[in-house]
């Protein structure tokens, strides 16, 4: 139990009797206990508790000196996270030397991280990431119980680098209401492996809130039915996120600027030196490459299909929504009283802030389907963009009917519209967070935001600024769905296919040709109606005569 | 009506008239939940279609095997050897003659059982739109092993269903055409009649002419 779960006992007047009950059933339970020789009441996952390590045994005043400690052991740990994305943000593409990496790359959500590190940086496996010049050489600036913890305590509080509050904070200010630091001694003494909270508590609320970023992945995920997510279930298989995406140094799986589009592989097996280099947190990487055992037919389709495109229905199926597009050039609007404006929905979900514009929100929604080989290219900072009918791709994905290397993939397809610099032609990175004269989200002002922010990263920016539309693809792979609830053959074939307009398919009762169905029952009518004039001849003229 | 004596003969044997049957049933399911499949109307469901379709198509395929077979092996199929004798004379029966109760200029005989156009039709459904609906079928039901057995490289899906749906059409036009034909017989229903006992009443001038 947290500090703040203690103190709000202790205000209970109930805790006498608890402690009453406590007092006098103690000895009983310990007797018990002895006969039976049962084993302590902790998760046998692992052979150490670390509550009985003595470096873990002391006050712990900072999220660096919880680290220090851990690496007195695990001496090369820190070392390990340095080398990955999840400490780096930075990700070279082999494929097309592009420089990538949230440290790098551009959205069409919160846009960019530029001059707003100290917000970004709460989802930060480090601490005291707060601008351009970090040291990433540091160790004891690794974040050790952003994965690791396992109370549910530990948070990374906002606005502050990657820092845990260290101190109590009024929230809001002036409301006389506290938010408790938590308990590092006790959460160090309870570090365990990671699970789907830990990585939740940053994937589940990319873009800036829970769901809003991937469509898949959102905080119903934390504890899934089996409707939800058949892995993930709660109650059943109880994946965590570790389970596919099978980390070893420190360096996990699964990439979304390098995605694994078709798996050819097969299942792979334990030790063998090739399945090493694949990812592991393919559906092929465990059911292998006809795993349909009863209909032949689905596998058959599989080689044109991903797994995603038939077992994740929908996504945002958890009650959690996702946003579908967000507007940015409608932002800054304030009411008569000059003061920003908030609206919500009827379930309480903001459609539109005046620091951040219009929201469209989604749930259970229909992905849309792409052929995908892989291949994804962004448009960068410095790249041309040109404001016209058609949407700037903040990503590019690759693929083709034809190129033996794509399927077609379930999309989440962000849109929307976001500043951009209409003489340097370029996207622009705001400065939106912060609570200083210039970060848009408390002045409403772009242009003093974007050039503070243009300036942090050493870009030019004319001091103009339009909008643009951008798109951006986001493939869908969690939340799959019971295989009685996949998407049934006619959600495909059928005239309102959900795969209409892709091209290099043909789909029985979709794809048939128009003027081939008119030819032939126009040709059927009249064969029908020869006949019937025939007939109707033969029993007059028949009469008569 | 023919004033002429009537005479029974015994023209369909019972294997013939089960599998004339059975292959007009299994045609006309084919047509239903082929159509279905193709996207004309909703009736079984999609899936159920296909299912459906699949297994009334390897009936189909089991019947013609047998029917060919026994075809073979009784010289039956002699009866489908194409003459284009008498077919202007059929052709202007069905276009004039028959309104006026003109004699049926072809007599049929236990060796002669179909008339000229029909032998003609018949034969074209055989050679040309049943194969086509087999090849184009069956290519279709493999569709699932072409990637593995290397086919994809060489076959498309849609040109394989376009023609297998032409074929349909083709099979749709014949059993209206044919339906419609089997009432021009002495009665309307003599023909049908014919079909299900094996005995078709014929005028008797066959064996015992008879004076006009
Ligand atoms: C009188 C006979 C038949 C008729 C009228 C018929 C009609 C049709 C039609 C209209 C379609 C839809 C085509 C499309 O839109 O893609 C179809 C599909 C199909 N037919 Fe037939 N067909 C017949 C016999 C057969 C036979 C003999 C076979 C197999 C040997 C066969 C196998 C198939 C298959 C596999 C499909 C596709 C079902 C799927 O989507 O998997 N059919 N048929």
């Amino acid at each position: 139990m947290n500090v703040r779960g203690i103190k709000r006992l202790a205000a209970w007047p109930a805790l006498a009797t608890v402690t009453m009950a406590l007092v006098l059933g103690w000895p009983i339970m310990a007797g018990a206990a002895e006969e039976k020789n049962e084993p302590p009441p902790v998760k046998m996952n692992t052979t150490a508790d670390h509550s009985k390590f003595k470096e873990l045994q002391q006050t712990f005043k900072s999220g660096p000196e919880v680290t220090k400690a851990c690496l007195s052991c695990h001496t090369e740990a820190a070392k390990q996270v340095h080398r990955t994305k999840h400490w780096t943000w930075e990700f070279l593409n082999p494929e097309n030397n592009q420089r990538l990496g949230k440290k790098n790359v551009l959205n069409n959500f919160c846009i960019s991280i530029s001059q707003n590190y100290p917000f970004c940086t709460s989802c930060h496996v480090g601490y005291g990431w707060k601008d351009k010049d970090f040291d990433f050489t540091s160790e004891v600036n690794v974040d050790c119980l952003a994965c690791h913890d396992t109370t549910g305590n530990y948070k990374k509080a906002a606005g502050k680098a990657g820092h845990p509050l260290y101190e109590p904070l009024e929230t809001p200010p002036g409301s006389g209401k506290f938010t408790q630091p938590p308990d590092l001694s006790k959460i160090a003494q309870k570090v365990g492996k990671t699970s789907r909270d830990t990585c939740g508590s940053c994937h589940f609320f990319g873009g800036g809130g829970d769901g809003v970023k991937h469509g898949d992945m959102d905080s119903s995920l934390a504890a899934p039915d089996k409707e939800l997510d058949v892995h993930m279930d709660a109650s059943g298989l109880d994946f965590t996120c570790g389970t596919c995406h099978k980390t070893s140094s420190h360096d996990v799986p699964g990439s979304r600027y390098t995605p694994t589009a078709i798996d050819k592989g097969g299942a792979q097996m334990r030790g063998k030196a090739e399945d090493a280099k694949r990812n592991p947190a393919t559906c092929n990487s465990c059911h292998g490459n006809a795993p349909h055992k009863k209909q032949d037919r689905l596998n058959g389709h599989a080689t044109k299909l991903a797994c995603q495109t038939c077992h994740v229905p929908a996504m945002a199926r958890g009650g959690v929504p996702t946003k579908m597009s967000w507007d940015w050039s409608t932002a800054g609007q304030r009411d008569k009283d000059g003061k920003p404006i908030t609206k919500k929905d009827d379930k309480n979900h903001i459609i539109y802030e005046s620091r951040k514009g219009d929201f469209v929100l989604g749930e259970k929604v229909k992905p849309e389907y792409r052929w995908f080989n892989g291949k994804v290219t962004y448009t960068l900072l410095g790249d041309k963009v040109e404001k016209g009918a058609t949407p700037v791709g903040i990503n590019m994905i690759g693929g083709s009917p034809n190129d033996g290397k794509s399927l077609i993939w379930p999309m989440k397809v962000m849109r929307g519209k976001q500043p951009f610099d209409p003489v340097n032609k370029t996207l622009v990175m705001p400065h939106t967070a912060g609570n200083d004269d210039i970060g848009y989200w408390k002045n409403l002002n772009w242009e003093p935001a974007i050039a503070d922010g243009m300036k942090n990263v050493g870009a030019p920016f004319s001091g103009k600024v339009d909008f643009l539309s951008t798109e951006m693809y986001w493939p869908i792979t969690h939340m799959v769905a019971p295989k009685d609830k996949a998407v049934a053959c006619a959600e495909c074939h059928s005239a309102k296919s959900r795969l209409a307009g892709l091209p290099g398919i043909y789909m029985p009762s979709y794809s048939a040709r128009s003027w081939l169905d008119l030819i032939g029952w126009l040709l059927a009518a009249a064969t029908l109606a020869g006949v019937i004039i025939h007939g109707a001849l033969r029993v007059f003229l028949g009469r008569k005569g | 009506m023919s004033a002429h004596a009537m005479q029974k003969l015994y023209v369909f044997k019972i294997f013939e008239r089960i599998w004339h049957w059975s292959q007009a049933g299994l045609i006309i399911f084919l047509l239903i939940t082929g159509f279905e499949v193709h996207g004309s109307y909703a009736n079984f469901g999609f899936e159920k279609a296909v299912n459906y379709h699949t297994i009334a198509a390897w009936s189909l395929v089991g019947l013609w095997v047998f029917a060919i077979f026994w075809h073979f092996t009784t010289g039956e199929w002699k009866q489908y050897i194409p003459t284009l004798a008498k077919v202007d004379a059929m052709a202007k029966y069905y276009l004039f003659g028959i309104f006026v109760n003109a004699p049926h200029p072809f007599r049929l005989t236990t060796l002669k059982k179909h008339n000229p156009l029909q032998r003609l039709a018949y034969l074209g459904v055989m050679l040309f739109i049943g194969p086509l609906i087999w090849f184009t079928g069956w290519f279709y039901i493999f569709f699932d092993k072409w990637h593995a057995w290397g086919w994809d490289k060489y076959l498309s899906l849609e040109w394989v269903a376009f023609f297998h749906t032409i074929a349909a059409f083709m099979m749709l036009l014949f059993l209206i055409a044919h339906v419609y034909l089997t009432t021009t017989g002495h009665t309307p229903l003599a023909h049908i009649k014919a079909m299900i006992t094996g005995w078709e009443e014929v005028e008797a001038e066959e064996t015992a002419p008879v004076k006009h």
